[in-house]
This record gives structure tokens, C-alpha cells and sequence, in this order.
């Protein structure tokens, strides 16, 4: 049999083909993540109707949003493998740079998905007028970027747990703050219609966050994923 | 030429000891029957000799044309079935074949995956979802995925589990075959599966 020298990357593709395939049949994490969300979106919209709300306010409300919807999915990436016992044989085929790039795409295809949902349905209940989409944009990027990064190495640490819940949200707690408060003054920045220049110094905090968090993730994995 | 040498090894959960000191050697055409009481730390060892697990102490040394490989590299040369290695429900027979030699890095064309079914005899079920497999084709098609890489050292934890008499059979001529071509080790209690090694050793003891 033909030895194909696949690079790191490309076997990564292979585990992210198979996991979007497993996720499309099965509906575990999409259907968890769409139902918070857009239950968590009606309670926003009807709690706030058409009362104007502070641009700091709303950008708090849109990453709260984002981050308590995505929490319910994005966290079952390697619970699905300890619970459907596939763990083995997943450490027997790649190595855990090629699991952790791989899980950390999927995650980050799911939280896409919900953003695609997500943010044009609360720029409708909201009534939000984005006065620079650029820096909206940005920030949405980097912020999804930060919170897969977090979270995938988060999921690993906590899959191996008896209460993965709790754990899931202690953990997550200290290491997302930073990341959301940037995210929500980016956001506020961007709904207020400030140049781009003056979210600069929360878009390079964001990608100091992102590089930080990949790098620690990536050196950090192989001990997690090992025993 | 393929070799795996275990030197003092030791593997504790918290306080609790599973064992310690095992030592031995395997050679090319050689196999090694590993037996002990429930919970005497069977399936622990095979993972550490996979690389699954970490050990407490000690080390496991597989050389390759006497060069000692690295942990991720003798992955590549591992052929493994054991109850706690599960294949992924939601994928049909050849969809995870593909998916589990592709990660590896290994090209076999669709016809060739088929081929590998078939001759676990579950030729017709290569499209079904594994979740719809009865424990004893799962066992079979588990067969078909160790044997994907044609390896080196296969690693056998109740070999004959769940199958019947011509799934036995099956097992019986591929440890034949992998003994004249690596190294077998297998962990069992059943007494006919004993006469599959030519080395033996008891845990627990």
C-alpha cells in the first residue's frame, strides 16, 4: 500500500471531513448550540424590545450572546470521543498536533455556522445599525478566533472529568475575560462608528490573545491528550 | 527488522499499583502471550506497548532496522483490536476505513478498502453504519482495520471475543500470518488462545 507523505495540515482536513461528517448525522453539538441561541436571542429581544440601549450595553449583550451559545457546543469536541469510547483509536492514527489543529477547525466551522445565524438575527431583533463594518468584522474574527482557541484545549483538559460542566465553566472563566471585555469594547467601538484606527489597539490585543492561546494550546495539548 | 524491548516497567493509578518490573524482549517472528486475573492489568500493558498511555516507570524501546523509533513514528508500524477500541458509529465500514488510513498518511484506493472488508466476510455491509453492527461484526471489522497498515506488531487484546466460529478461524489465520512476518502480542484468559504465543506472562501473580 502507497505511503502518502500527507502533511500535518492535511491530515487535520482528514479529521475535520470526518467530524463535520459525524456532526451532520448526528446533530450533537449544531442542534445544542442553535437552540441556546436563539432561545437566549428571544430573551434578549423581549427583555429589551425597543427600548435604546447604550452601544456598551448591546455590544455586552451580542458577546454574551455568542458566548454562552457557543459554550454548549463547542465543549463536546472530545467529550463525543470519550463517550462514544473512539479516543484509542483516534491516538493510535494521529499524532495530537494533527488532533488538536483538526478539532480546533471544526470548532471553529461550528461557531461560523452560529455566527451566520446569530449575527444577522440580532441585528434585526436589536434593531443595530453597525456604523463601521469593518471593525465589527475584525473583532467578530478574531473574537470567534480567541474563543475556539480557548475552548478547544479547555474541551481537551475537561473531557477526561466526571463533572465536565462545572469544570468547563471555572476553567473557562479566568482564561476568557480578557478576550470577551476586548471583544465587547471593540464591538461598541465598531456600533459607535469610530475609525478603524481606534479599535486598533483592541484588534492587536486580540491578536496578541489569539497567537498567545494557539501557541499554549499547541505545546500544551500533547501532555493533555497523552494521559 | 523489527524488535520491542520492555525495561522495568511500572504503571501506578494515583496509589494504586497495576505492576511493576516487567521486563522482555521480542524479536521479529516471535509472540507473547500475556494472561492474569481480571484487573491485573492486561489491557493497561498492551496501551503502554501501543503508546496509548504513558507508563509510570520504565520504558518500551521498538526498533526498526535497529533504529529506536519515537513514539508517534511505531504508532505507524501498530496493528491493534481490543474492546475499548471502538470505530466511529455514525460512519458506515468504509468510511472509516478510509478516514482511519488516510489520517495515517496511508493511500489504499476504495477497491482495496472493500478487498480489506470483504475478507473479514462483511463484503456486503461495507456501505452500512457501523452503529447498525452486531459486537461480533464491529470485532471483524476492527480485524480489517488493524490489518490496514500491514503491521509490524500486531496487538491483540481477547482476540476471539464476540466471534463465532468462522470469525475464529479468521483470527486464527491472521496471527499465523503475523507471526511469520512481526511480532504478536496478545492478552487473553481463554485457554485455547494460549497456544497462539510462544512466550507467556502472568500478571498478578
Amino acid at each position: 500500500m502507497a505511503i502518502r507523505p500527507s502533511s500535518w495540515a492535511a491530515k487535520s482536513a482528514w479529521l475535520l471531513a470526518k467530524d463535520l461528517k459525524s456532526e451532520f448525522r448526528t446533530r450533537y453539538a449544531l442542534n445544542a448550540i442553535l437552540m441556546f441561541a436563539l432561545t437566549t436571542l428571544v430573551v434578549v429581544s423581549f427583555s429589551f424590545g425597543t427600548s435604546s440601549l447604550s452601544s456598551r450595553l448591546t455590544s455586552s449583550l451580542f458577546w454574551l450572546v455568542i458566548f454562552f451559545s457557543s459554550m454548549s457546543g463547542l465543549a463536546q469536541v472530545f467529550v463525543k470521543e470519550e463517550e462514544s469510547r473512539t479516543v484509542s483509536i483516534l491516538k493510535l492514527v494521529a499524532t495530537p498536533s494533527t488532533v488538536f489543529l483538526g478539532k480546533l477547525l471544526f470548532n471553529l466551522v461550528l461557531l461560523l455556522l452560529l455566527e451566520i445565524v446569530i449575527v444577522p438575527l440580532f441585528i434585526i431583533l436589536m434593531n443595530l445599525s453597525i456604523l463601521n463594518l469593518w471593525l465589527f468584522s475584525s473583532v467578530l474574527l478574531l473574537g470567534s478566533l480567541g474563543l475556539v482557541c480557548a475552548t478547544t484545549i479547555i474541551a481537551a483538559i475537561i473531557s477526561k472529568a466526571r463533572t465536565k460542566g462545572a469544570l468547563f465553566a471555572v476553567l473557562s472563566f479566568p482564561i476568557l475575560l480578557p478576550l470577551l471585555i476586548t471583544a465587547i469594547d471593540g464591538t461598541k467601538l465598531s456600533l459607535e462608528g469610530q475609525a478603524f484606527s481606534a479599535g486598533w489597539s483592541d484588534l492587536r490585543l486580540l491578536i496578541s490573545y489569539v497567537v498567545v492561546m494557539f501557541t499554549a494550546s499547541i505545546l500544551l495539548f500533547d501532555f493533555v491528550w497523552s494521559e | 527488522m523489527i524488535s520491542l524491548e520492555v525495561k522495568n516497567l511500572g504503571k501506578w493509578f494515583g496509589r494504586r499499583k497495576v505492576f511493576d518490573a516487567i521486563n522482555f524482549s521480542l524479536k521479529e517472528k516471535s509472540s507473547l502471550v500475556v494472561t492474569g486475573k481480571n484487573g491485573s492489568g492486561k489491557t493497561t500493558l498492551l496501551k503502554i506497548l501501543c503508546g496509548l498511555i504513558r507508563p509510570t516507570k520504565g520504558e518500551v524501546v521498538i526498533s526498526f532496522y535497529g533504529k529506536n523509533l519515537t513514539r508517534d513514528e511505531s504508532k505507524n508500524l501498530l496493528g491493534l483490536v481490543m474492546p475499548d477500541l471502538e470505530l466511529y458509529g455514525e460512519l458506515t465500514a468504509l468510511e472509516n476505513l478510509v478516514f482511519l488510513s488516510r489520517i495515517r498518511g496511508l493511500d489504499p484506493g476504495k477497491d482495496e478498502l472493500k478487498e480489506k472488508i470483504a475478507r473479514v466476510g462483511l463484503g456486503k455491509r461495507e456501505d452500512d453504519l457501523v452503529f447498525s453492527f452486531s459486537s461480533g461484526m464491529k470485532q471483524r471489522l476492527k480485524y480489517a482495520f488493524a490489518l490496514l497498515n500491514s503491521p509490524k506488531i500486531l496487538v491483540l487484546d481477547e482476540p476471539t471475543a464476540n466471534l463465532d466460529e468462522e470469525g475464529i478461524s479468521l483470527v486464527d489465520q491472521m496471527v499465523s500470518l503475523q507471526k511469520q512476518r512481526g511480532i504478536l502480542i496478545l492478552a487473553t484468559n481463554e485457554k485455547a488462545d494460549l497456544n497462539y504465543g510462544d512466550q507467556t506472562i502472568q500478571l498478578g501473580s
